[in-house]
């Protein structure tokens, strides 16, 4: 810039001798960046160019990955559910392999696999990476015996590699195989995925269960490392390694001897049950039956397997217990009780009078039991389960006041608990049933719903909920399944604490009068699960029936002469001891016909084993 | 409309240098697509052949007519860009951990590629009407900082760091090359100095972790160190006179990555050597000092901003994309320009020339 009386006199904006002083500014700029460029490339090409042309020439750095062992899980005693063990898998890098067919012919021998089997594999053209540089696998899980004899002979054998892997192993086959869950390759639908950002083909990956909702915890960090190999493919020096680390082990809130002894419990029958903390949510058993086998998923199974396992009509994969929504049945009236003592349509002194049936519109609805209750009261028809009581409370209540309580309940809604694949159950209102069929609300809908029997569904695991919000006084739990977290060293990593969704403000007088009519329910003369009392122990519940074949009909067949898929549901919810609940239980047996017979022996069984065992 | 003049003024030697470059870069990509299993035989080779063909229609169309009318259209062209950039954020196809690539019909479109030209249309156009002789004040460069921005965060959330970086290093070029008053200068080093640990405190922890993998990329043995070892052994075992064509062993075997986009460079120096490496960098050092040249021979500061800008634009991808193949810089996807495997880039370096060779060819002719 010359001189400022210039600038003054002339005008401000640059003119085209200034824009020209400032580009051959820049070109002294750009010229020496290039030749930090030339530099380099001559450094590289001429300088160090014979070494890297050697190295080249055998193509000797290479990059081998070291998978991290995945997580353990444990139940909350720290007992083993869930190991790795090693597996010792044959792999073939094909262009170490010379001569070849000298290779392959050896290998046969050991391996005792046909010579074109091998040359096969080897030519498989699937391998999306295929490098003759990546080793090809043979076989997989080799024996002991057979990888001490390819030691030993090596120098016969070229190109071959022994990577140790770790397989999935479940302790104790079928063993809480629906909480577990297990693993599988990823596929390539869940590869394409945001949340699979940092998998690879091939890659295993928790597919159900435990092993599915706690992927990030358990899967750890991949790690690896560079690596440096002679021409026939031995290592000969590590450039550099990136440690992995190990996944975290998780310690459940499951007891394996509770589950086991669930698990025992259901084995004669297809159904579900949750055995859970009423104060905090920690479930001490979830069981679904059937189950299967978590190690068929690791070590393959047949075309017909599989078949065989997603055909079965009692569907084993289903985590009933989370999955399975039923018709809660009378189980349901709990809620209705509940409902109609805190909005006032009914109270402690309210009776009706049950001739067995209740005539509503031109249609008669009738109550389980043919002869009628007779005049009962709130208590009395929990412990009875009158279905004319609840039918004139639920006709006072109407079907949408009902809904609001079995909402607050929980119902109609996921629990939260953190496996995945969870069902959240319908809780009915007019609304709904507008939106979904167009159709308005009978009302003698209201009747079906007020027991239980309507459009309703719920989960064993809801019900469970509800209970435990009886026996704790109305706080509602999410329920829990994990105790604690812990890194491979066994430091701590997450303390799960109990989470509360909420507290359910109810009146001392409902809740004293619920928790009555359940005690006697197992307690009372008159009570429909006497048979599932214990001595020493007192134990509330509610039983339940529910029907999957429709009873208004009018037909008068017997249940036991229906054909078993059309046989009722058998449910049990429950609670002990009485006083101060310990556990909650939710059972239901599907086509068990009588929650009182079927379901509610299994809950009370459980809990004389857990209060009696367990608990010391 | 049409002037004979425009023939007596076509520059031939822009258009010989865009040629010999388009030919190296395709004989590269036939010979580090030949080994590729994935896609059939030179599918990528063909369709970067189509690109170009794009590419010279539109090169064609933005020499044709006077480059003043892009200046007229300058904010247009920037809000098509940021709309482009939010749609793809929105519709953008999902490939490996980013959104980048937004599909219309049978093509895919890279708008990060596109908003390079529009930031240096756009800053041409601003800065050619507020230039002045003693540098601009913090108050002039309120509003381009602002219109500097928002792309840049459009793309960071993509997330593309690279492109983001590769616009901010334009755009700052531009505004220095424009003047800035020494006072204001130091200014904004200072804050911007500044902002960067504030700015660090907000980020979340996985995108700290991106942007220390970004900076230190080179040292991760595993990801992109693996592949810069790689990537030095294919170039240096070229020697002085390379494998020779379509010979070189490290790009066969596959054990360069990208071998066909971001590390192409390393491809033709194995295959070429030290000789083919250096013909290849002095043609792009050419093109570069050729694009100012148009600037040095342009008289208006418009037309003089943007072929600077473009010789810009150039020069710092050759600069990051041969540093990082040769280990010198951060791995960063930023494609070597009439090299590398791309169509948006393919029609982007296409534009850039046709608007260079439209700025030479009217530098005597005013409206």
């Amino acid at each position: 810039m010359t001189s400022k009386p210039e600038n003054i006199l002339t005008s401000q904006t640059p003119d085209n001798d200034w824009y020209r002083k400032r580009l051959m500014v820049a070109v002294w700029f750009i010229i020496p960046v290039f030749a930090v460029l030339l530099l380099r490339l001559f450094y590289l090409q001429i300088i160090e160019g014979d070494t890297f042309r050697k190295l080249s020439e055998n193509n000797c750095i290479r990059l081998q990955t070291i998978d991290p062992p995945r997580g353990l899980i444990f139940d909350r005693n720290g007992i083993l559910l869930v190991d790795n063990r090693p597996s010792y898998d044959l792999g073939l890098v094909v262009r170490d392999a010379s001569p070849l067919d000298i290779t392959v012919q050896n290998l046969s021998s050991i391996l005792m696999l046909p010579e074109n089997e091998i040359m096969e594999l080897i030519h498989a053209k699937n391998h999306k990476h295929h490098s003759p540089y990546n080793a090809t696998l043979i076989q997989s899980n080799i024996g002991r015996n057979t990888l001490a004899y390819l030691e030993s002979n090596r120098y016969s054998l070229p190109g071959i590699v022994v990577d140790v892997r770790l397989r999935r192993q479940y302790v104790y086959p079928h063993l809480a195989s629906h909480v577990l869950g297990y693993i599988g390759e990823i596929n390539s639908g869940e590869l394409k995925g945001e949340a699979f950002a940092d998998y690879r083909p091939g890659d295993v990956v928790g597919k159900f269960g435990v092993e599915r909702s706690f992927e990030v915890i358990l899967k750890g960090q991949r790690g690896g490392r560079q690596i440096e190999v002679n021409s026939s493919g031995r290592l000969v020096n590590v450039l550099s390694t990136v440690t992995s680390v190990p996944g975290q082990n998780i310690y459940l809130s499951i007891d394996k001897s509770l589950q086991e002894k669930a698990e025992t419990l259901l084995s004669d029958a297809t159904g579900a049950l949750v055995a859970m903390n009423p104060n905090t949510g920690h479930i001490l058993a979830l069981a679904s039956s059937p189950t299967f086998d978590q190690n068929a998923f690791i070590d393959g199974m047949s075309q017909e397997e599989w078949d065989g396992m997603i055909k079965n009509p009692m569907r084993p994969l289903l985590n009933k217990a989370i999955q399975g929504e039923y018709p809660p049945a009378s189980t349901y009236k709990i809620i209705c009780a509940i409902a109609g003592l805190e909005d006032g349509v009914i109270d402690e002194r309210t009776t009706f009078f049950c001739p067995g049936h209740l005539k509503y519109g031109n249609r008669e609805y009738r109550c389980w039991k043919k002869g009628g209750h007779g005049t009962v009261n709130i208590t009395d028809a929990i412990a009875e389960s009158c279905d004319v009581f609840f039918y004139q409370t639920g006709l006072k209540l109407g079907v949408d006041r009902l809904a609001f309580y079995a909402k607050a309940f929980g119902l109609g809604s996921r629990t939260g608990i953190q496996l995945d694949g969870e069902a959240g159950g319908l809780v009915p209102t007019t609304l709904w049933k507008k939106r979904k069929t167009g159709v308005l609300w009978q009302g003698g809908e209201t009747l079906s719903v007020a027991i239980g029997q309507g459009y309703n569904l719920v989960t064993p695991l809801q019900m469970a909920v509800v209970m435990s919000a009886i026996a704790n006084g109305g706080f509602l739990v999410t329920p829990l399944i994990v105790n604690r977290i812990e890194n491979a060293d066994g430091e701590v990593v997450d303390a799960v604490q109990p989470v509360m969704r909420g507290r359910i403000p109810l009146k001392t007088k409902t809740m004293q009068l619920v928790q009555k009519g359940l005690w006697e329910v197992v307690n009372g003369n008159a009570g429909t699960a006497r048979i599932a009392k214990i001595n020493g122990i007192d134990i509330s519940g509610k039983t339940g029936t529910a029907q999957v074949f429709s009873r208004k009909s009018g037909s008068v067949e017997k249940e036991d002469a229906r054909a078993q898929h059309l046989k009722s549901h058998a449910w049990f919810v429950a609670y002990a001891p009485s006083a101060s609940p310990q556990l909650v239980v939710s059972v239901i047996v599907e086509h068990g016909e009588h929650g009182s017979s079927a379901a509610a022996p299994i809950a009370s069984e459980l809990i004389e084993t857990y209060l009696h065992t367990v608990v010391r | 409309m049409f002037d004979r003049r425009l023939i007596q003024y076509f520059d031939w030697g822009l258009a010989a240098i865009t040629a010999a470059l388009i030919a190296s870069g395709l004989s590269t990509l036939y010979s580090a697509t030949r080994a590729d299993q994935i896609n059939p035989q030179n599918l990528i080779f063909y369709r970067q052949m189509i690109w170009y063909g794009i590419g010279l229609g539109v090169m064609i169309v933005s020499f044709l007519f006077s480059y003043r009318k892009v200046d007229h259209y300058a904010y247009g062209c920037y809000w098509l860009c940021i709309l482009l950039l939010i749609a793809v954020l929105l519709f953008g196809r999902y490939v490996a951990g980013s959104r980048r690539w937004l599909i219309l019909g049978p093509i895919s479109i890279q708008p990060s590629e596109v908003m390079k030209l529009g930031i240096i249309i756009l800053l041409s156009r601003y800065y050619s009407r507020i230039g002045t002789v003693h540098g601009l004040i913090f108050r002039d460069l309120v509003i381009p900082i602002l219109l500097i921005s928002i792309p840049c965060l459009l793309i960071v959330l993509q997330p593309d760091l690279g492109t983001a970086i590769m616009i901010l290093l334009i755009a700052g070029s531009m505004t220095i090359f424009t003047g800035i008053e020494k006072k204001t200068l130091i200014y904004l080093l200072v804050f911007g100095a500044g902002a960067c640990p504030v700015a660090w405190h907000f980020l979340k922890g996985y995108q700290k972790q991106r942007i220390l993998t970004f900076l230190t990329s080179d040292s991760d043995p595993l990801g992109a160190g693996y592949h810069i070892i790689q990537s030095k052994i294919a170039i240096g075992s070229g020697q002085l006179f390379g494998k020779g064509f379509m010979k070189g062993t490290q790009n066969a075997l596959s054990f360069l990555p990208e071998q066909h986009t971001d590390f192409i460079f390393s491809v033709l120096a194995e295959d070429w050597g030290f000789w083919g490496s250096v013909g290849v960098l002095l043609l792009l050092l050419l093109i570069v000092v050729w694009g100012l040249n148009i600037a040095h021979g342009c008289r208006e500061p418009f037309g003089v901003l943007m072929a600077f800008g473009i010789s810009t634009l150039i020069f710092w991808e050759v600069v990051i994309n041969i540093g990082m193949v040769m280990g010198l810089m951060p791995v960063v996807g930023i494609p070597l320009p009439f090299i590398s495997y791309g169509g948006s880039a393919v029609v982007l370096m296409m534009t850039s020339v046709g608007l260079l060779l439209n700025i030479s060819m009217r530098r005597f002719m005013f409206e």
